[in-house]
């Protein structure tokens, strides 16, 4: 309200924009590459196919919040309190997929 | 906050209160919490997309033979595979690949809005903000371009099991495939896209904030990396969301 002092900016960051450029060409080249593999590797690879598509989107998932969302930035307590209860998803992931072959096996 | 950083000596002092041991703010730290439970709620979707679908049988057979068939589950890239005023050009995933690269970039539009607000530098938030709310609204007309074609559906349409021939999609019937398809597609594109309408909305509003000068009289521009968090998370589940229903 009463602000007379003028607003001192800084300047900008370099390395900081820098890494935020790489970041986004990393996720550019990611994405191309995972084209690449959609239309190259056949669908009779599909197991192939998954892990590779999985393996890139995790890396992809690293970099947006280690570097977009900061949490590469923050402290340990702070990432292990997010990173820790994701392992609850695998667990579902890893019961529910044998539940969706053992429904499977069942029906067919 | 950092500007008035507290040394500590003894660990039971940081963890004894007056201080974050997390060295982040209340409102940040909330945020992050909400995005945990955020994502256990989408992990629950995709999770089931993936019971769904392989409770289901598989196409087996080249991908140019395909047709669409209650008997298996589709395969993606047939069923997406239209780009706007190019009707019967067959381009898989194009399309939605686009919305993937818009939906990244107005994320990193968002980091360097939170870069600027750091510098408190009110005209690059402003400049920021706004190209991270465009590229949110396209997003959103993409989106909507894509719900209305996979709702009229293709030329042909295809043969539903009891021989009735069907066009595109509703929640109980749909040509391209089993009848949980259509409807995971609606639900979990739906969900996230609501998230995306909601960003949009709380970017609008620190926006808004920003272009006031209200941020700059509250002194910091914390503001904009709450919502940030939450932007980059709403970019961060389309990434998989791109994954588990397009490409696997």
């Amino acid at each position: 309200m009463q602000q007379n002092t003028p607003i001192e900016v800084k300047p900008i960051d370099k390395d900081k924009v820098k890494m935020f450029l790489r970041v986004t060409l990393y996720l550019f080249v990611i994405t191309v590459f995972e084209f690449a593999i959609a239309f190259t590797v056949p669908h009779e690879y599909k197991w192939l196919r998954i892990f590779i598509f999985v393996a890139l989107t995790i890396v992809k998932a690293y970099y947006i919040m280690s570097e977009f969302m900061h949490l590469g930035h923050e402290k340990r307590s702070l990432k292990m309190s997010i990173l820790f209860p994701l392992l609850f998803v695998a667990f579902l992931l890893f019961i529910l997929l044998f539940q969706a072959d053992a429904i499977y096996q069942a029906v067919y | 906050m950092s500007s008035t950083a507290i040394e500590i000596e003894e660990k039971e002092d940081l963890w004894g209160g007056g201080v974050s041991p997390m060295n982040v703010s209340y409102g940040k730290l909330m945020m992050w919490f909400f995005l945990l439970s955020d994502a256990f709620t989408f992990s629950a979707l995709l999770i089931t997309y993936g019971l769904i679908r392989f409770s289901h049988p598989a196409f087996e057979g080249a991908i140019d033979d395909f047709v669409f068939s209650q008997e298996y589950w589709p395969v993606p890239e047939v069923v997406f595979e239209a780009v706007p005023f190019l009707h019967g050009v067959h381009l898989p995933l194009i399309f939605v690949g686009f919305m993937t690269f818009v939906l990244i970039l107005s994320s990193v539009t968002m980091v360097l809005a939170v870069e600027a607000g750091e510098r408190m530098d009110r005209k690059g938030v402003e400049k920021w903000m706004l190209w991270t709310l465009l590229g949110g609204i396209a997003f959103l007309s993409c989106q909507a371009w894509e719900w209305s074609h996979f709702i009229t559906g293709t030329d042909t349409g295809s043969q539903l099991l009891d021989g009735t021939l069907f066009r595109g999609a509703n929640l109980t019937m749909n040509e391209y495939g089993p009848q949980n398809f259509a409807a995971l597609f609606f639900f979990i594109t739906g969900f996230h896209g609501f998230h995306v309408f909601s960003g949009v909305m709380l970017n609008f509003m620190v926006f808004f904030q920003a272009v006031t000068g209200k941020l700059e009289r509250t002194g910091h521009y914390e503001m904009i990396e709450k919502v940030g968090l939450y932007w980059h998370f709403v970019d961060l589940v389309w990434v998989f969301v791109f994954t588990f229903f397009y490409l696997v």
